[in-house]
């Protein structure tokens, strides 16, 4: 897509100009391990964050545990096969041990660095987990010592190419301190984190798929979008879509009538088909008295919502929720061509929730330990690639254009001259996501009829600008959730079986025959290809049974 | 969703200014740290998740668990539930209660059980 429409860049335009090696976009902890990976290397680096570098983001409010391994063969071996089944067998074993080598080595660092980890009764220290605003803080000092730029309250709006289609900087707005941004930048790296539609689920509504949209407009492509149906409980008041202490609940209907096979683990699909039509109650009454001070312990914001609210939720019920974290906890994103994290772009890298988890746990996630795992590991190739490739590139002039579309199509750009209402697009973009019979229990049907409307907005936003300068983040967020919903979908049709967290209800069952990875791509033309998946090592006979069990986590 | 900040405890550092993820909040006055609280600026913004209390020095703010509306909930009775403070507690983030940075039992839960 080397002929996307842009104007030339002036560096009259914005107030702050800057030029760099390296940029990376997001400061979670994805985008962290790349700033310091890229710096520590020797690379000028620069970090913008929408949000604030140390506070935004997934992890930082959330916390997560984490996929650390001991380099011990069994133990390697049962990690990897944990998961095959319920990633559909997408996975691959050459990347899981990379990651797992390199998750084993970056958490050995936060311990250098002085992240207190807990120490059991034998006095060991155990690094299974991580408290997000602890982990954060942490990760912000690092960034800081290693040398790094960080600009907070600096969202990123569209990246700039040069004559070649390389990506060459990116181009945002200084939210607090007003104005515009302009990074000059030998190569980038997108750690933009996820897509959760701003549900509000926690931490999540910095996260609207910026990265995507900004780099499928330069011509990256996108892989597993079809697993991007992650839903997490919460109570239904509040945002703490922590999901691991309901292994521990049982739920009920108001009369207190327990739901048969509603769990949080292998029975989540059973909650959302009772919450279409009336509430469903939770009490985590299956803990045990002496586990309790310890889930306190294990996670402080678990409880806020219920101390807070006057609930004890080991002997009261409390209504509950299902928000949708769409690709936070899915596996799809940006498609990676090899082990430095390049994306299809020259210059343009990805890691952590923007990129594609498929390569260590195929299409499903869900609880726990692979996504942080995964974050830790890509974000620090991406730095190291996006450095190697800053390096190659040496000093040569280029003239620079701006590769965004939907909503900054003003008439310069050649726009129709419409404009894009943030919140009525967002809504209308929400519609299409939310419902559980339509993204939950997907069948030709729903996602069809979806997909019509979807693209109806597509049309009137891709030629539209923002309807004042002020909204113009909001209408690039829609933009963004828009484009990322229809490729959800286009994916989600494309594939006609159940896999990972994928589940056609008209396709209940996985087929052997679909065991390949979907490939998605294109704006105004979204279009859907097959890859094969990857050889595995040591091949499990496949079995046609195993998609229709319950795979929520 | 963010609910107040209690002007008696609140020293103007514009911290929350900073580290809040969503720009809820915008500094009084001349912008400048000055003494005066920050104001809650575009409260319906927030995401309900409660980093500005961790990061307030003063335990000056209060976020209400309730993500969707807003309770109008009193400095007096914040106060009086003892909430001023709690999730700083929790993490460990005050001077008395550092024990708690190392308090992460999640291992025992991830065991089988
Ligand atoms: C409730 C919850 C619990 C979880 N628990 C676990 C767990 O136990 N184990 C596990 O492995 N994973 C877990 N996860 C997933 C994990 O949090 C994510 O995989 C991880 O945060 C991904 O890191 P990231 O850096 O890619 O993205 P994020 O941490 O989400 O950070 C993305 C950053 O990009 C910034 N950004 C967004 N748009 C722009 C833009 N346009 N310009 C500039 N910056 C931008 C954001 O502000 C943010 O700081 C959980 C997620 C949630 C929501
Ligand atoms: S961080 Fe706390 S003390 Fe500082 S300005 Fe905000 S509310 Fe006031
Ligand atoms: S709870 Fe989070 S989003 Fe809301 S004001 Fe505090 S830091 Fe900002």
């Amino acid at each position: 897509m080397a002929t996307v429409p842009g104007a030339p860049v002036s560096s009259s335009a914005a107030s702050l100009d800057l030029e760099t090696d390296v940029l990376i976009l997001g400061g979670g902890p994805a985008g962290t391990w790349a700033a310091i990976a890229a710096a520590t290397g020797g690379a000028r680096t620069i970090l913008a964050d929408k949000g604030f570098c140390g506070t935004s983001g997934a992890t930082a409010a959330s916390g997560t545990t984490l996929w650390y391994v001991d380099p011990d063969p069994a133990k390697r071996a049962a990690a990897k096969a944990s998961r095959e089944g319920l990633g559909g067998h997408l996975a691959d074993h050459g990347w899981m041990d990379r990651v797992l080598d390199r998750t084993h080595a970056a958490v050995g660092q936060l311990a250098d660095w002085g992240y207190p980890f807990p120490r059991d009764a034998d006095g060991r220290e155990r690094r299974v987990s991580v408290q997000g605003p602890e982990y954060m803080r942490l990760m912000r000092r690092r960034v800081k010592q290693a040398g790094v730029t960080i600009l907070d309250h600096c969202p990123a709006l569209e990246l700039l190419v040069d004559g070649g289609g390389a990506v060459a900087g990116a181009v945002g707005v200084q939210r607090q301190k007003g104005g515009r941004w302009t990074v000059r930048a030998k190569a980038v790296v997108i750690a933009t984190g996820g897509c959760a539609f701003l549900s509000k689920a926690l931490g999540c509504n910095v996260l609207t798929g910026d990265g995507l949209l900004m780099a499928a407009e330069a011509g990256a492509d996108l892989s597993g979008m079809e697993f991007s149906n992650a839903y997490a409980i919460a109570p239904a008041f509040g945002s703490v879509t922590k999901t691991l202490l309901y292994q521990w609940a049982s739920f009920t209907r108001a009369d207190g009538e327990p739901i048969p096979g509603a769990a949080s683990k292998g029975g989540r699909s059973v909650i959302a088909r009772v919450l279409a039509t009336e509430p469903v109650y939770a009490r985590l009454d299956r803990a045990e008295p002496e586990l309790w001070a310890a889930m306190r312990q294990a996670q402080p914001n678990f409880f806020l919502p219920f101390d807070r609210a006057g609930i004890d939720p080991f002997t009261q019920r409390f209504p509950v929720t299902l928000r949708l974290e769409g690709t936070v906890r899915g596996t799809g994103g940006l498609r990676l061509v090899d082990g430095t994290c390049a994306t299809a772009v020259p210059g343009l890298f990805a890691a952590g929730d923007a990129a594609t988890r498929e390569p260590i746990c195929g299409g499903f996630t869900g609880g726990g330990s692979h996504n942080a795992a995964w974050a830790m590991s890509s974000g620090h190739w991406a730095g190291l690639g996006a450095a190697d490739h800053a390096r190659a590139l040496g000093n040569g002039t280029r003239t620079l254009r701006r590769a965004g579309g939907a909503g900054l199509q003003d008439r310069l750009r050649g726009g129709h001259g419409g404009v894009i209402d943030a919140g009525g697009l967002t809504r209308a973009v929400q519609a299409e996501v939310f419902p559980y019979d339509i993204n939950y229990f997907r069948t030709e049907e729903g996602l069809t009829g979806s997909l019509g409307r979807l693209d109806r907005l597509w049309t009137d936003a891709a030629g539209a600008m923002p309807a004042s300068a002020d909204t113009i983040l909001r209408v690039r967020e829609a933009a963004a959730m828009l484009a990322t919903a229809r490729w959800m979908y286009r994916s989600a049709l494309a594939r006609t079986e159940s896999r990972g967290m994928h589940r056609r209800i008209d396709h209940a069952a996985l087929d052997p025959a679909q065991h390949h990875l979907l490939t998605v791509g294109g704006l105004d033309e979204v279009h859907v290809s097959t890859r094969p998946a990857p050889v595995r090592l040591d091949p499990v006979r496949l079995d046609p049974t195993e998609a229709g069990r319950e795979l929520a986590a | 969703m963010i609910e107040l900040i209690s002007p008696a405890r609140c020293t103007g550092c514009n911290i929350c200014v900073s580290v809040c993820p969503m720009d809820v909040f915008q500094p009084a006055g001349s912008g400048r740290a000055d003494g005066t609280a920050p104001v809650i600026a575009r409260q319906s913004d927030c995401q309900t998740c409660f980093l500005c209390e961790a990061h307030c020095p003063d335990d000056a703010l209060y976020v209400a668990p309730d993500a969707e509306t807003v309770t109008g909930i009193a400095e007096d009775a914040v106060a009086a539930a003892g909430l001023f403070g709690s999730y700083r507690r929790a993490i460990g983030w005050t001077a008395a209660h550092r024990e708690n940075r190392s308090a992460d039992q999640t291992f025992r839960l991830l065991a089988p059980h």
